[in-house]
């Protein structure tokens, strides 16, 4: 997720050593909102050491996602890469911002889509198409976003990211 | 089986999240045995070279080592030639080579394979493909609410005449034991081919092709404590003399001549096409003596009794429910925690170390019979302890609890 490939406006928070915004001496103005999202988000997890912890705020994060409505849950909205199923749906509001609608069948994947959810909802396409998401290796889920893991962690990031890139060119359109 | 039994899996070492591993995946691939992992390294550094072709010292020294696996992997699943045990590099290369060495020279048009609900994908895969590229059909023998698979049904299906029968011996997801013996004499007195999946029986109840009577018997040297990327295909001498060849290539040849065509070797090379897995057919044979010298019978008993422990322990549990309740299992336990993805209770078990498996089990058709995307599968090994199958039990608790 470090890659700034497709950031437009937005940089890349890292700086040579990889630090993350909290230590970096990089200003990324154009992303602020963005990191206090992520902030908070890595705040939530405050510092479990153990995995079952780790899980069970996921799944409280889970619980608490409002549920899609059946008629939402259609094959078109499926991501594939999840071992659990996991639909996605986005629009743009009156404002120009991106709304994600999301759910999963496992409370586990809920979480995760509910982290995201945080993370990217409500932000510009341009923001979400180049969004760097350093707050899943704060958070300890880094690990998870290999494409072979079965959460798939990783096409939820990149469904998201690709719904960015295709509001960002109708919005210009 | 004791902790001496355990200390010969280097694996068992190990922690997972800071926890004590506990392997309960065996169905998927069984963890490595010392006497497995040393039989491997010596061969490699004292004896390998390729087999088959060099007249210096060390090739005839591998050559012999590799026909020696060959026999004693005849002597374990008792077949009556060693000529009969093909090395492949696993059941699926088995299954794919019988669907079209003899699928293509057997099935055409308007023909029937048969083969059953239960099965891997591994064991329909190759028969679908089969069966869209000669024009024949496929028929399937459907399941019973326990996961046992219907006898009548099997009968039904029968008079249907197909030319070949494919099978597992025991079911991954379920445990099943299936009747191979009486089901493979069925097939066989109306004329059929039969195909035994043997995975899941080569590490629990073992094989004897010659009580069965099939006429192919599949199965992978890593589901028995042995190395992937190898496995075998038995095949009754009387069916593969005639077998022709699948995949070219060289030591499977007689004569290679551009102008009068080539001709083959007999079995089993003519079906072992390039440079064979050598030193995993060491470590498929030490994997063999491994499990007959801890004694296939006591073997049994010990997975019988983590079964009834694991089984009766998760019945107890409120909202679990078995999947599969033959009254002959072994191997696995499969079940369901209330509405809950499995994912979310393999996710839950991981964190504490408990490493299961969650999903379709590569049997999505038997999923569909139940209706259920999937299900959390604990599978016992020789290494499996009483203490383990409590931590799952445990672990399940924990997991109701959270999950809510």
């Amino acid at each position: 997720m470090r890659s700034s490939t497709g950031c437009s406006g937005l940089r890349a928070c890292w700086d040579d050593a990889g630090n993350t915004p909290g230590s970096s001496p990089y200003l990324c103005p154009m992303s602020s909102e963005l990191d206090a999202r992520q902030t908070a988000v890595a705040e939530g997890f405050g510092f479990f050491d153990d995995w079952s912890d780790r899980y069970e705020h996921l799944i409280e994060l889970g619980k608490e996602l409002p549920a899609l409505p059946e008629a939402d849950k259609v094959e078109e909205a499926l991501i594939r890469g999840c071992q659990s199923r996991v639909w996605l749906h986005a629009a743009l509001d009156a404002d120009g911002k991106v709304r994600f609608r999301a759910d999963a069948d496992a409370l586990i994947t809920r979480g995760i889509v509910a982290m995201l959810l945080q993370v990217l909802d409500g932000l510009t396409p341009a923001e979400v198409a180049g969004a760097e998401l350093w707050f899943l290796e704060r958070i300890g889920l880094q690990a998870h976003l290999s494409p072979t893991r079965a959460n798939g962690l990783e096409a939820m990031v990149r469904a998201m990211k690709l719904y960015g890139v295709a509001l960002q060119a109708r919005a210009t359109s | 089986m004791n902790a001496t039994v355990r200390a010969l899996f280097p694996a068992l070492a190990g922690t997972v999240h800071g926890r004590p591993l506990v392997y309960l995946d065996t169905a998927a691939s069984a963890l490595k045995a010392r006497p497995v992992l040393e039989a491997e390294r010596a061969f490699l550094e004292t004896d390998y070279a390729n087999v088959h072709r060099g007249v210096h010292t060390l090739s005839q020294r591998a050559t012999d080592a590799y026909e020696a696996a060959r026999e004693t992997v005849q002597r374990h699943i008792c077949a009556a030639r060693a000529e009969e045990v093909i090395f492949t590099s696993g059941a699926t290369d088995g299954i794919n080579l019988v669907a079209n060495a003899w699928g293509n020279a057997h099935v055409g048009p308007g023909d029937v394979v048969l083969v059953t609900r239960m099965e891997h994908h591994a064991n329909l895969v190759p028969w679908q493909l089969l069966v869209e590229r000669t024009g024949a059909r496929l028929a399937v023998v459907e399941l019973l609410e326990s996961g046992e698979l219907d006898v009548d049904d099997f009968q039904e299906k029968l008079k249907l005449s197909p030319k070949l029968v494919a099978f597992t011996a025991v079911s991954n997801v379920l445990g099943t034991v299936n009747d191979v013996a009486g089901w493979t004499r069925a097939a066989r007195e109306v004329g059929a081919c039969v195909l035994v999946d043997a995975c899941q029986a080569i590490a629990h109840g073992g094989v004897d092709v010659a009580g069965w009577g099939a006429d192919f018997v599949v199965f992978s040297a890593h589901k028995v404590y042995g190395p992937t990327g190898i496995g075998v295909l038995y095949g009754r001498s009387e069916v593969l003399a005639d077998l022709p060849p699948w995949r070219g290539g060289g030591d499977m040849i007689d004569q290679v001549d551009l102008e009068r065509g080539t001709t083959y070797a007999p079995p089993p090379f003519r079906f072992e096409a390039g440079t064979p897995h050598i030193s995993g057919a060491i470590g498929l044979a030490a994997a063999l003596d491994f499990v007959a010298g801890l004694g296939p019978a006591a073997v049994a008993a010990h997975e019988q009794r983590l079964l009834d422990r694991a089984a009766a322990g998760l019945a107890a549990i409120d909202g679990v429910r078995l999947i599969g309740t033959a009254p002959h299992r072994i191997g696995v336990v499969s079940f369901n925690l209330g509405p809950h993805a499995p994912y979310d209770v393999g996710t839950l078990l991981d964190a504490r170390g408990i490493a299961v498996r969650t999903g379709h089990h590569c049997a999505q058709p038997l999923m569909k019979h139940w209706g259920l995307p999937g299900t959390v599968r604990a599978s016992f090994g020789v290494y499996t302890t009483e203490e383990e199958v409590d931590a799952l039990i445990d672990g399940v608790q924990r997991a109701a609890r959270v999950l809510g």
